[in-house]
């Protein structure tokens, strides 16, 4: 087949052979993925100015000012976090839940309206940091998103729509996926919400183990619930909490933007500072700590199975355990505030220290039961589906340990806000550790949702691969190392003051760059462009279910 | 075994983290490895329970091993307790440090407080070694009490080795922290401390 031919119509995807739910799921995904390589230009940029100024580095002038450097910075993980990785997540769940429990989507349209939302979100909070400058970064320490000294209240306020239109489309999945599990069709015809509930918090593999030690028979043998659905379930009660928490902060702002433009400005110093980062980091810790967590086990308990085609080792324990990961996720958020001085003591050590060093347990866990069910299965294939699982593991090994180093008092005093966190830990854990593991969900689930469509090239999912791994880990390293000589991660350094670190992870950055690249243009290749838009158009079969007609 | 300055202490955490890398993935490599071979044999058997003691210990040691080796800690937890040998107060508003002294001179083993206030904005508090690494950082957060008076954020230091530190704020408080060609950090204070009569490898002459 030729390259034009390719290009256009890919290899045999054929859109119009999918239906409603196949197609609002390659929508949220190609957004995802489109966001995504928006994030590594950014991330790129902003490496490339912190090289710093020399003949070698192409960024204009522009770039190294303070305020177009932190609109970048402020816009980063806004696109990251949300335009692409919640699109992804959120897209595969949207699958993944009707296709587990064997029940329609509760709705199409639902899910249709949830990425458009969140899309439209992103490309807001990009606008108003892009015309406007609006730069309070993702933290929003209060008072500053309300500084109209500094910012222009109207990118404000952009900004802020732009955030509270990504969390209506994350309310909107998080009920669609809620309805779709309590919906009692099919298999949960006759299940009550009681057990469904009692499933969905993982409450039956608590009482399984604690019968299985009195010798009794099992609470229940048959869970109403498939194990990555609890993580599911589990995972989006974190990211309900964090919703509300993000947009009442968002509210609050607003109120201040809008007073402040009708030339009645409030008093910023009503609302007390460390309460409000308090109060933020508790909501924006459910993401980091809770939701990617939770979420991340339950993908690897499903690609292990999916992939060795075997049970669950330990099963009843993962389903406890996962009910602890969402208790832990809720008291573990003082780790952020252990350089406040005016944090008391008492929940610097409990909720700072101790219930943080949980995670170590409850990661490790996950991470030991799928490794088992990968080694009980042995042997098996090297597909990219398990090179990316062993990917995404490395990197949540990686990365988890990192960020226990650091939430620790004496740690904390030297390594809070610098390159360590974020490099060693954010990075790492997203990039490898949280990437990885959609991309093996990608790999499983390709064959599924484009209705069998080959790929264009293996040789370059192996590229892809190596690209991304070894980039991943070697842009996490460097930045860390530049963390452990004091760069800061929320600081404009235009002299090159920690090159070599920032040159040598500007090369493994730019070799993520390339690898996104080259797994765009494999993906391209292989559903051409037609394909691509005809993903976008109306589908002619509008079930919101995966195969369910011949069963 | 006790780290007398942070420098100690990051080099040791450089070293400790680069090993656990190079471990984690070199098992996670020789285990991928294995997963292909037909050999069924396991080659040695998984034991969970001492995978979970590793973990509680390694999650529950690791502070206890850091406030033992780390004087910080324990005079942070009770540094309102503790008189310090020198103590400095001073504010922040609109990017600018105010009440500021020249040069603060610090003898060795000297215990002290710096207390600062901000008037606006949520900033930091952070002293760096000419080499660009952080001896020690804070918050600083504004807010007052019932009364009006100004928040405190207070940090206590012992500095146990010779040097002359910079002092920046370590929290983003925007872009007006920055002279407009991004070139110049305007919170920056060039040898803000100086620290002497310590032998050349710590601790009082």
């Amino acid at each position: 087949m030729s390259f034009t031919k390719n290009l256009i119509d890919g290899t045999n995807f054929d859109h119009t052979s999918l239906n409603a739910l196949q197609k609002v799921t390659l929508r949220a995904v190609v957004m995802a993925f489109l966001f995504y390589g928006l994030v590594a230009i950014e991330g790129m940029i902003m490496r490339m100015v912190e090289v710093g100024h020399s003949p070698l580095n192409p960024i204009p002038d522009q770039f190294f000012h303070p305020e177009h450097f932190f609109s970048i910075m402020t816009v980063h993980p806004i696109v990251g976090i949300f335009g692409s990785t919640y699109q992804l997540v959120f897209g595969a769940f949207t699958f993944l839940v009707p296709f587990l429990t064997k029940k329609p989507l509760f709705s199409v349209k639902v899910a249709n309206a949830s990425w458009l939302f969140i899309t439209i979100g992103t490309a807001l909070a990009w606008i108003a940091a892009f015309v406007w400058n609006y730069a309070p970064l993702y933290t929003l320490y209060w008072p500053l998103p309300a500084d109209t000294h500094q910012f222009h209240v109207l990118g404000g306020i952009v900004f802020i729509v732009g955030v509270a239109l990504i969390m209506v489309g994350t309310l909107l999945f998080i009920y669609n996926i809620y309805a779709t599990i309590f919906a009692r069709v099919g298999v949960h015809k006759n299940k009550t919400t009681k057990e469904l509930l009692i499933s969905g918090f993982g409450i039956d593999g608590f009482l399984n183990l604690i019968n299985k030690l009195r010798g009794k028979e099992p609470y229940s043998k048959e869970p109403a619930l498939a194990l990555p659905v609890v993580a599911i379930f589990r995972g989006t009660v974190d990211t309900f909490l964090d919703a509300l928490v993000i947009l009442s902060a968002g509210v609050l702002i607003l109120v201040y933007l809008i007073f402040d433009a009708s030339g009645y400005a409030l008093d910023v110093t009503a609302i007390d500072a460390l309460l409000y980062k308090n109060y933020f980091w508790w909501g924006l810790d459910l993401v980091a700590d809770g939701l990617v967590l939770i979420y991340v086990a339950g993908s690897w308990y499903l690609l292990a199975t999916l992939i060795t085609g075997q049970k669950l080792f330990m099963e009843n324990v993962a389903r406890a355990a996962l009910m602890l990961e969402l208790l832990v996720s809720w008291m573990v958020w003082s780790h952020h505030l252990l350089g406040d001085q005016g944090q008391p003591e008492m929940m610097k050590l409990i909720s700072g220290e101790m219930v943080t060093a949980f995670e170590l347990l409850t990661q490790g866990l996950a991470l030991f039961i799928t490794l088992v069910t990968l080694w009980k299965a042995r042997p098996l294939k090297m597909s990219m589906e398990l090179k990316y699982l062993l990917g995404g593991l490395s990197g949540f090994g990686l990365a988890v340990p990192a960020a226990i180093i650091q939430a620790d008092m004496g740690m904390n005093r030297v390594l809070h806000n610098t390159q360590w966190i974020i490099g060693a830990h954010v990075h790492i854990a997203l990039i490898v550790g949280l990437y990885m593991t959609l991309y093996s969900a990608v790999y499983v689930l390709w064959p599924l949702i484009t209705n069998g469509t080959k790929l264009y090239s293996s040789k370059l999912s192996n590229i892809h691969f190596w690209l991304h791994l070894i980039g991943g880990i070697g842009m996490g390293a460097f930045m860390g190392m530049a963390g452990l000589n004091g760069m800061l991660r929320r600081h404009l350094y235009v002299g090159g003051e920690f090159n070599p670190e920032m040159i040598f992870a500007a090369i493994f950055g730019s070799m993520l760059l390339l690898a996104w690249a080259i797994f765009l243009y494999n993906i391209v290749m292989s559903v051409g462009i037609k394909g691509v838009v005809g993903i976008f158009l109306p589908s002619k079969d509008k079930s919101a279910s995966y195969k369910l007609e011949e069963e | 075994m006790a780290f007398t300055n942070s420098l100690e202490l990051l080099s040791f955490h450089w070293v400790a983290y680069t090993i656990y890398s190079a471990m984690i993935l070199s098992v996670i490599a020789w285990f991928g490895y294995n997963l292909t071979r037909e050999d069924r044999k396991s080659v040695f058997r998984i034991p969970f329970y001492w995978y979970m003691a590793f973990l509680v210990a390694g999650g529950v040691g690791h502070h206890i091993f850091t406030y033992n080796t780390i004087p910080w800690v324990s005079q942070d937890i009770d540094r309102h307790n503790i008189t310090p040998d020198a103590k400095y107060e001073f504010k922040i508003k609109d990017h600018k440090w105010i009440g500021l002294p020249k040069q603060v001179v610090i003898q060795c083993e000297q215990t002290v407080e710096f207390d600062v206030h901000s008037e606006d904005l949520v900033y930091g508090f952070g002293l760096f070694r000419q080499d660009g690494s952080l001896v020690t950082q804070m918050q600083v957060n504004p807010g007052t009490d019932v009364n009006g008076i100004l928040d405190s954020n207070d940090i206590l230091w012992t500095f146990n080795h010779n040097g002359v530190f910079d002092l920046t704020s370590t929290e983003y408080s925007g872009p007006a922290q920055y002279s407009e060609d991004g070139k110049k950090d305007l919170m920056l204070v060039k040898n803000f401390v100086k620290v002497v009569g310590c032998k050349d490898n710590g601790g009082k002459q």
